[in-house]
């Protein structure tokens, strides 16, 4: 059974109706990721004796006539969530064999609504990078091209559902980390406005630019998602309090009317040709639907880059000291006193990437430097932020690519990190903004690799941006089709 | 004072608040619980952990800067403290950097050689503590995160002291202040009031600031005085061998009476302070400041005027008094019974505090309650017993928990105040002593306080004085 032939409404039906149970639709995923992974890579943990375990409770809620959205819907969560259960790794050899005493807010949204979690999802080690190749479980692989890596950071999160492995998945995106990869597996992923969605229990990479965000086959099961994990938490003060619209209400309410802007400093020269024409189809296709198509500017487009890795690697640099051997990792300790101790847990828990954004973000903070990094960069944000604001007295939403170019091969971009930041060009800002932004499929390389489609909402208007996402996915065909594995 | 250089101190205290929970988090904060027992993964960094800040602990800060006529920040930042300890589960310490919720605040002192002076407060900052490391035998340590996260409230003075008796008076005025507030209690020896110096000399004259050390581990005022006193010294002899003080941190040992050098931590730590992305900034109403105004409870240098003008007492029995917040509340319970301030300020200062004193309790632990006290007291003014008698009746009060009445009923120290019969003690005294009666009666009036001793040495002290006074002057003139 092809688990990706269905939406999650289509399945709630069927398990309903009986036509189905959820103990069937997970050991569908479990033979599925049983079948592809070795090639793909994409969990690092599955945990099929909990998934069923789980699956058998939803039957009996079902069977009861009881349950929530997702009840007996096998999904899989990247490995940044903490779970109770099941290990919580960061794709990092520091937190290898980590059980978290609690679950992530969203974790618990997800179990109250009822869903199966089959797995924990492969990733670049605490979500640092944007290819996947970053971690301790070895790269994943792009189910649309094995050769090819599936973007990062959640790749796992993408290819998962790319695969058909599971119905839908979390991510989290600091510059781009659900949507990148989301446009590079050709599956819709969203990053929600910051504090949307509590952070409460993920492990945090950049604490001010952070955001959970769901991954699907197509725009309603992403909205779907969505609506099951949103919401304030007072266990995050950084989470909003402000209503969580039914995003499936008005989900068919068209974009005849919207305003769309094109900023002009995204259509850029270096932009891929497959990528340029994809997504120039792409407007056409709203203008068909009777949006009004207006080119807009965001001045500040090119200090995004800079400003995200300094104030990401900064946060990082503090958020990651707890990783000391004190608690967490294998303590590597020759007796040589504290100092050291610390020095050679950390050089031998942490990869290369990590060292790398960590010792960028001290440099950052140190005294000396502070004013002339963190402070200048935070003001940089400032002006991305009010970037965005301006732009959205003028339009209702914006329409960019998501990346540069297609999925690139595995191993091609390793040894020029500065090339690789640069992929996260597009989706980078929004994070800095504050403001909500997602990925779905446009299109498809002549090397038959998918191209994403960004749209950027307002703060907040996630539920207009869905309604523009599902119009393009009803009047195009790019998210039919399936890679064959 | 030195004849050749001022003395400059500033002072940087840690005042423990008592609210029920941690600053970031729901755990309790009881201490003395097992190891570890009173956690959470926020408290104990736990990865993906997130702090929710405490609306009490602003709260105490608040009035912390009321007290000290601090300006509160409408908008104030948590900042983060990156160094590693193991103590430290975040590798951070969540504190307030640049923007801290109070700020520009003062204190009047009074000392014997500078009078009356004003020191300046320039900031007080909320912060989380650290856990406890205990190092075992042999080569290993062990951390109890219970105390982390428990809340602290950083007060930092101006440089503005110029003696160790102006920073003592200071350090006592702003203990009295915080546990009155009700935010501390002030327990020195628990490390509930922690207190850090920056002591530096300069010559006379000079405006610039000599180099400083930062003296540590002063749990009581006397390390205090001493640890300031020993500094000085150093840095004078330092300065008059031709070298030079170097900026460093100096830990106090009382036993020896010396500061050591604490090695290691020479170069200065880059904590890399940023605002903690995890809090937003915190925002404080003019309304908020106003409802923890009206909460405040009526401070020391308040009250003691209020007692010099309601009570009429002295300044000296009414700054004795108010001292101690619990003290003001007992001699305001005893004042609401008993209609003389003046007698109830003599026993509570008198008889109370000694006794306190002698058996080492305080005063919320005293066994003479203000009913009881208030008791005996009406026992002198309605002539039961004399002053004297009064005292051996505190003392049965304090060791039995009976009543005044009870005592003096069991006891029978009842006054007497029947003329006839002091009479007769008085004729009876008077024929036994013919020659000290002839010379009263010659002139030497003095004898009187002879006779008035016999008369209640023969009442066993209970023959009312006044009483005694007058029918010997009347029977001695017949």
């Amino acid at each position: 059974m092809a688990l990706n032939e269905f939406t999650i409404t289509q399945l709630r039906g069927q398990l309903e109706r009986g036509e189905t149970t959820s103990v069937a639709l997970t050991q569908a995923c479990l033979a599925r990721i049983e079948a592809t992974d070795e090639r793909l890579n994409v969990f690092i943990t599955v945990c099929a004796e909990e998934a069923l375990a789980a699956a058998a409770v939803a039957d009996q809620q079902l069977a009861a006539g009881s349950g929530g959205l997702l009840t007996g819907i096998p999904i899989a969560v990247k490995d940044i969530f903490n779970t109770i259960d099941v290990r919580t790794t960061c794709a990092s050899k520091i937190l290898d064999n980590y059980i978290s005493p609690y679950d992530a807010t969203t974790i618990t949204k997800l179990r109250e609504q009822g869903a199966v979690i089959v797995g924990k999802l492969n990733m670049d080690e605490f979500a640092m990078g944007s290819s996947n190749e970053n971690s301790a479980a070895g790269a994943v692989r792009n189910p649309w091209n094995v050769e090819h890596v599936p973007g990062g950071s959640s790749g796992g999160s993408a290819a998962a559902v790319a695969a058909g492995q599971v119905v839908a998945t979390l991510g989290t995106d600091t510059g781009g980390s659900v949507r990148q990869p989301a446009s590079h597996c050709g599956v819709v992923g969203l990053k929600p406005t910051y504090g949307r969605v509590s952070r409460y229990g993920v492990v945090a990479f950049a604490s001010s630019l952070d955001q959970v965000g769901p991954v699907a086959g197509n725009v309603e099961d992403c909205a779907l998602l969505l609506g099951a994990v949103a919401g304030y938490d007072p266990a995050d003060s950084t989470s909003v309090d402000c209503p969580v619209p039914d995003y499936l209400e008005n989900l068919r309410a068209g974009v005849a009317g919207k305003k769309i802007g094109l900023p002009k400093e995204y259509f850029i020269d270096g932009l891929d040709g497959d990528v340029q024409k994809s997504v120039d189809a792409a407007i056409k296709v709203y203008k068909e639907l009777g949006a009004e198509i207006v080119e807009v500017s965001l001045p500040h487009t090119e200090y995004a880059v800079a400003c995200y890795y300094l104030l990401a690697t900064a946060e990082a640099s503090s958020n990651l000291a707890r990783y000391d051997g004190v608690r967490f990792g294998k303590r590597q300790d020759d007796g040589n006193g504290l100092v050291n101790m610390y020095e050679q847990s950390r050089t031998a828990g942490f990869g290369a990437e990590v060292k790398r954004r960590i010792m960028l973000g001290t440099y950052a903070l140190s005294s000396g430097y502070y004013d002339a990094y963190y402070i200048k960069a935070q003001k940089v944000r400032t002006l991305i932020r009010q970037d965005f604001l301006t732009v959205f007295e003028q339009v209702d939403m914006l329409l960019t690519p998501v990346a540069p170019t297609p999925a690139f091969k595995i191993g091609t971009m390793v040894d020029d990190p500065l090339k690789m930041y640069l992929s996260d060009i597009f989706t980078i800002p929004t994070n800095l903004a504050g403001t909500c932004a997602m990925s779905l499929p446009c299109g498809f390389s002549e090397e038959g690799l998918p191209i994403g489609l960004q749209l950027v909402g307002k703060p907040f208007a996630e539920a207009e941006m869905l309604q523009a996402a599902y119009a393009f996915e009803q009047a195009t065909e790019w998210h039919k089709r399936v890679p064959e594995l | 004072m030195n004849s050749r250089y001022e003395v400059v101190i500033g002072l940087e205290v840690h005042v423990q608040l008592t609210t029920k929970t941690k600053i970031f988090c729901g755990c309790s904060k009881d201490f003395g619980q097992s190891p570890n027992s009173q956690t959470c993964p926020v408290c104990l960094g736990l990865p993906g952990a997130l702090p929710v800040l405490s609306r009490q602990v602003v709260d105490d800060a608040i009035k912390a800067g009321l007290a000290t006529n601090c300006q509160i920040a409408p908008h104030s930042i948590f900042a983060r403290k990156n160094y590693f300890y193991p103590d430290l589960p975040k590798g951070y310490q969540i504190s307030q950097f640049e923007l801290p919720i109070c700020e520009h605040g003062w204190l009047d002192i009074e000392t014997e050689d500078s009078g009356k002076k004003r020191l300046g407060i320039t900031r007080i900052h909320m912060e989380e503590d650290a856990g406890k490391l205990t190092h075992n035998d042999g080569n290993s340590s062990s951390v109890d995160l219970n105390r982390a996260c428990t809340p602290l409230l950083e007060v930092v003075s101006e440089p503005d002291m110029r003696s160790s008796d102006e920073a003592i008076a200071y350090l006592k005025q702003l203990h009295q202040i915080v546990v009155y507030l009700g935010i501390c209690d002030g327990n020195l020896d628990e490390g509930s009031f922690r207190c850090d110096a920056n002591v530096s000399i300069r010559p006379w004259g000079q405006e610039e600031l000599g180099t400083r050390a930062e003296l540590k581990n002063l749990n009581s005022f006397r390390f205090i005085k001493q640890a300031i006193e020993y500094e000085v010294e150093r840095q004078i002899d330092v300065i008059d061998a031709g070298e030079q003080v170097v900026q460093e941190t100096r830990l106090f040992d009382p036993d020896a009476g010396v500061s050591r050098s604490m090695r290691g931590k020479e170069e200065a730590h880059d904590y890399r302070y940023f605002p903690d992305p995890d809090l937003l900034p915190l925002e404080v109403s003019e309304q908020w400041v106003e409802e923890v105004r009206q909460k405040l409870p009526e401070l020391p240098a308040i009250k003691k005027l209020r007692y010099q003008e309601q009570f009429g007492l002295p300044e000296y029995d009414a700054g004795v008094i108010v001292a101690e917040r619990a003290l003001a509340e007992y001699f305001e319970a005893l004042v609401a019974k008993h209609d003389n301030p003046k007698i109830c300020a003599n026993w509570v200062m008198g008889e109370v505090l000694s006794a306190l004193k002698d058996s080492d309790l305080t005063i919320s632990e005293c066994p003479v309650t203000p009913e009881l006290l208030a008791g005996i007291l009406f026992r002198i003014s309605d002539n039961t017993i004399s002053g004297k008698i009064a005292k051996t009746v505190f003392t049965e009060v304090w060791q039995s928990g009976k009543t005044a009445d009870e005592v003096i009923e069991a006891k029978g120290l009842k006054q007497v105040t029947d003329t006839g019969a002091i009479e007769a003690i008085i004729d009876e005294i008077i024929a036994a002593n013919p020659n000290q009666a002839a010379e009263y009666r010659g002139g030497k009036e003095k004898m009187m306080g002879y006779f008035v001793g016999q008369v209640m040495k023969a009442s066993k002290g209970k023959a009312n004085p006044g009483m005694a006074n007058q029918l010997l002057k009347k029977k001695l003139a017949e």
